[in-house]
């Protein structure tokens, strides 16, 4: 195992070698940084030519000069890694250090919603194939698939942002979005758990008068501009998750896992006004890790507990469970900090951005303030690229599963008499995860490698602002800093993605190819 | 009852197969594949809107290549700068768009039917125009990376050994570059010297994904019976490439050139946008949104119309090659409908 991934790293190099080499010199050769500084008038011009073709080696020709910059590449090995100078004689990688971080904040939690949702509408798709359902999701992707993302963008500033902010001025809901909304997620529910005509009106009825009762009481409590969870409200959608997790993870016949994962719930709910103070006093990054551990601990405690036997699915369960609930806790805590964040000048009752990665004249200090902000910024760029990104999650895992469910062993454990819960979930479900898993990492490391056109759209300083201005300017060591980041992220999503495949599929052996 | 229930389907996997024998008896590969293309409803319609939408896009301001050519029929060109037109548009927006598809007096096209631009350009002939270029960049760049990926995917699958050891190596260095970085470099410096160019320049560079796909097709295809039959019958290498091995890859070629394509388009597309693609008194897509996204809450159409028809082109190859894919799979087996099990029943019905 080791010496493969030994013979895949240094393969890695030779291909970062060649890539690296293609685009340095495709860069080099069509443009010359010195262009401005030579036809410049300023009598300064000249010392500045001299000393920025002493800094960037200019005065060697490109396919040679590649060789300096790698140098300084394979110097990592040795320690004193260089990604060489910028135009103005600073280091790259401080450039880079900094912005690689802004750029995983921006594709991190679209990739993780677009992995989740795309998965979950894939699946629920293939069960219902060729129904209407079906069909509507696969013109949904297509469409999704067809967006350009700049136009999106557009769209979603006026709508999602604009709109909401000027709504929330009021914040009480017109009844034609009442009901809108309520047939919308009456048609939603009705197409996906379907059945029988009568079931099938059945439940377009309920979740449609749900959705509008839950709506017109929001509206009225005005919800929206004061929102907030609550103890109450947090046990409700605890429980109510609780017996959903329960149901898909092992079926709610397992008692044990019922009762773990009912208890985690519970044990939140006891611990709502200490856990609610900790949050409050040490609000800070690790701080919520270090809760989080904490409440995984207890969720293992608790599934420990309960199962005499077969303790694992029982473990998972409420483990589950337990992350629900914590994320639930920062909701809320992020909700009680919505009113005053709202409220401060900087932020002056538009609380949806439109551009940039931070409010700079928000008051520092306040963890929750930050975090509030942080989460808002967020809200534009990640529904753009979910919706981008989840058009091939859908198609593929729906793909996926169809294939799966036609195999042998689905029909086994059909004639077996397991139940239909236990043979999607056991049998047809893990094994769709299987071929998902190497897209998905191969996917994220070419969301980096898109995060150009996003961040350009929404003001983000992140990777894909680098490479717009190294190319602008010309800034060749800059330009092939980015090209190494984001390629070294494919070549390592390959290796990831071959070294998972190995590990979930036990018919594929990595190492026995001789 | 829940998220799990499924149909009663026993009685449809007996039949599905028999129908399924019977409907490709006597036919050959090609009739299979044209009869199932045409079945699958999304990608017909969406090729009969392309076509007419590259029709009407091309015959709109007319166009020349070598000297032959004719004059569209839509009375203004790009240059015409008309004045700008103030009845029936509120004063503060002169220059609104005057399509009307609802029935009535104004149905039609009118005097600008995508409006003007601040300007007064008529926005109808700049689309169209952008449109005109989307097309020839997405075709030209299907084109030059298809026929690359082809060969060089055939090749190294049929040679293998140092042939396909040195393609793949530069395949790999290719496929690690991300599209948009290298396309950008590209249109950043040859964006200039037109549009064909720069498509030709970024088809050189997106040939990865589809070789390794058709070099695994034909690493498959070598090793089977009939190739060996053929060379016991003394074919030579050239003819049982094209003639043997590449018929049976093509179904994998086209759907993926088209999926390249419907790529092609949104890539050019941002390309503008970003500003490293098509150019200033050149129009495209991409440019026009780029141009006049600030301009969406107080003259909305300038916004809308490029992004609608980038969608329509997108879509539709999208369809076409879902389309493709389902027609040449063998082992998709449509929806068997009440109409066919009537029929297996009933044999004698359908003669009537």
């Amino acid at each position: 195992m080791l010496a493969y991934i030994g013979r895949r790293l240094g393969a890695m190099i030779v291909i970062l070698f060649g890539s690296s080499f293609l685009l340095y010199n495709l860069a080099a050769y069509s443009g010359d940084p010195t262009e401005g500084l030579r036809t410049s008038t300023d009598p300064k011009a000249h010392q500045q030519l001299l000393s920025l073709i002493r800094t960037l080696h200019l005065n060697v020709p490109p396919p040679a000069r590649f060789f300096i910059w790698f140098k300084g590449i394979i110097g990592g090995f040795t320690g004193n890694f260089d990604l060489g100078m910028t135009r103005d004689a600073n280091p790259v990688s401080t450039y880079i250090t900094n912005a690689i971080p802004v750029t995983i904040r921006l594709v991190l939690l679209s990739t993780i919603l677009a992995i989740l949702l795309g998965i979950g509408f894939g699946i629920v798709s293939a069960l219902r194939q060729y129904s209407r359902f079906d069909y509507a999701l696969t013109f949904f992707a297509f469409l999704l698939y067809s967006l350009p993302i700049f136009w999106v963008a557009v769209l979603l500033k006026a709508y999602l942002a604009i709109s909401f902010n000027n709504f929330l001025l009021n914040g009480s809901i017109a009844p034609l979005w009442i009901i809108s909304a309520s047939a919308i997620s009456g048609f939603f529910w009705a197409a996906v758990i379907s059945g029988t005509r009568q079931r099938v009106l059945a439940i377009f009825g309920i979740a449609g008068s749900a959705t509008a009762i839950f709506l017109e009481l929001l509206s009225l409590n005005k919800w929206f501009t004061h929102p907030g969870l609550g103890p109450i409200m947090m046990l409700a959608l605890g429980l109510g998750f609780a017996l959903g997790v329960t149901y898909l993870s092992t079926g709610l016949g397992n008692k044990a896992a019922l009762r773990s994962s009912l208890t985690v719930i519970v044990l939140g709910f006891i611990l709502y006004f200490p856990v609610e103070y900790l949050l409050k006093k040490y609000g800070s990054l690790s701080t919520l890790f270090e809760m989080l551990l904490v409440t995984i601990a207890i969720a293992w405690a608790v599934g420990f507990g309960f199962a005499k036997i077969d303790r694992r699915p029982v473990i998972r369960t409420s483990i589950l469970t337990s992350l629900f609930a914590a994320l639930l806790f920062v909701i809320d805590k992020l909700m009680k900090s919505w009113v005053p964040y709202v409220n401060t000048d900087a932020v002056h009752q538009r609380p949806i951005p439109t551009i940039g990665q931070a409010n700079d004249l928000l008051p520092s200090g306040n963890f929750w303030f930050t975090f509030l902000d942080t989460v808002l910024h967020l809200v534009l760029p990640t529904v753009a690229l979910l919706l981008i990104s989840m058009a091939g999650y859908i198609r593929y895992s729906r793909g996926t599963m169809l294939e799966v469910l036609n195999q042998d062993y689905i029909r086994t454990a059909r004639a077996k008499g397991l139940s239909e819960r236990t043979v999607i979930m056991r049998h047809a479900f893990r094994n769709t995860l299987i071929p998902i898993t190497t897209i998905i990492v191969v996917d994220f490391a070419g969301v980096l490698g898109g995060a150009i056109i996003t961040e350009r759209v929404f003001g983000w300083r992140g990777m894909g602002t680098q490479f717009n201005n190294a190319l602008n300017n010309q800034d060749l060591n800059l330009l092939m800093a980015v090209q190494l980041v984001t390629s070294s992220m494919v070549i390592l999503a390959n290796l990831v993605a071959d070294l998972l495949y190995s590990a979930l599929d036990p018919r594929i052996r990595v190492v026995g190819k001789k | 009852m829940s998220i799990f229930s499924r149909r009663a389907k026993s009685i449809e996997e007996q039949t599905e197969g028999d129908i399924f024998n019977k409907e490709t008896e006597g036919l050959t590969q090609g009739q299979i594949v044209r009869k199932r293309f045409v079945r699958h409803r999304g990608a017909m319609v969406s090729l009969v809107v392309l076509v007419s939408l590259v029709l009407f896009v091309f015959s709109t301001l007319g166009f020349k290549i070598f000297g032959f050519g004719f004059n569209g029929w839509w009375k203004y060109k790009i240059i015409d700068i008309p004045e700008l037109r103030t009845n029936g548009c509120s004063v503060a927006l002169p220059g609104c768009p005057t399509l009307d598809l609802l029935p009535g007096k104004n149905f039609g096209l009118g005097d600008h039917p995508f409006g003007q631009d601040d300007l007064g350009r008529d926005y109808f002939a700049l689309v169209m125009r952008g449109a005109e270029r989307s097309i020839e960049v997405t075709v030209v760049i299907g084109l030059v990376a298809g026929v690359i990926g082809t060969v060089v995917g055939s090749i190294a699958g049929f040679y293998r050994g140092w042939v396909d050891a040195i393609l793949m190596r530069i395949n790999d260095f290719i496929i690690t570059i991300p599209t948009i970085i290298v396309a950008s470099v590209i249109g950043f410096h040859f964006g200039n010297k037109g549009v064909l160019f720069l498509a030709i320049f970024v088809g050189l560079f997106i040939w990865g994904g589809l070789s390794r796909l058709v070099r695994g097709e034909f690493l498959t295809l070598r090793e089977r019976e009939f190739v060996d039959a053929a060379r016991v019958a003394g074919a030579s290498n050239r003819r049982i490439i094209f003639k043997h091995i590449l018929p049976n890859a093509i179904g994998i070629i086209v759907v993926s050139v088209t999926l390249l394509m419907s790529g092609a388009i949104l890539l050019e597309a941002a390309l503008s946008y970003l500003g490293f693609g098509v150019v200033a008194p050149d129009v495209s897509l991409g440019l026009l949104i780029s141009q006049y996204q600030d301009s969406f809450t107080t003259r909305p159409w300038l916004f809308w119309y490029p992004g609608l028809i980038i969608i329509i082109i997108a879509l539709c190859i999208n369809f076409i090659g879902d389309g493709l894919r389902d027609a040449f799979d063998p082992r998709q087996r449509r929806r068997i409908s009440h109409k066919d099990r009537a029929a297996e029943r009933n044999p004698t019905a359908k003669k009537k």
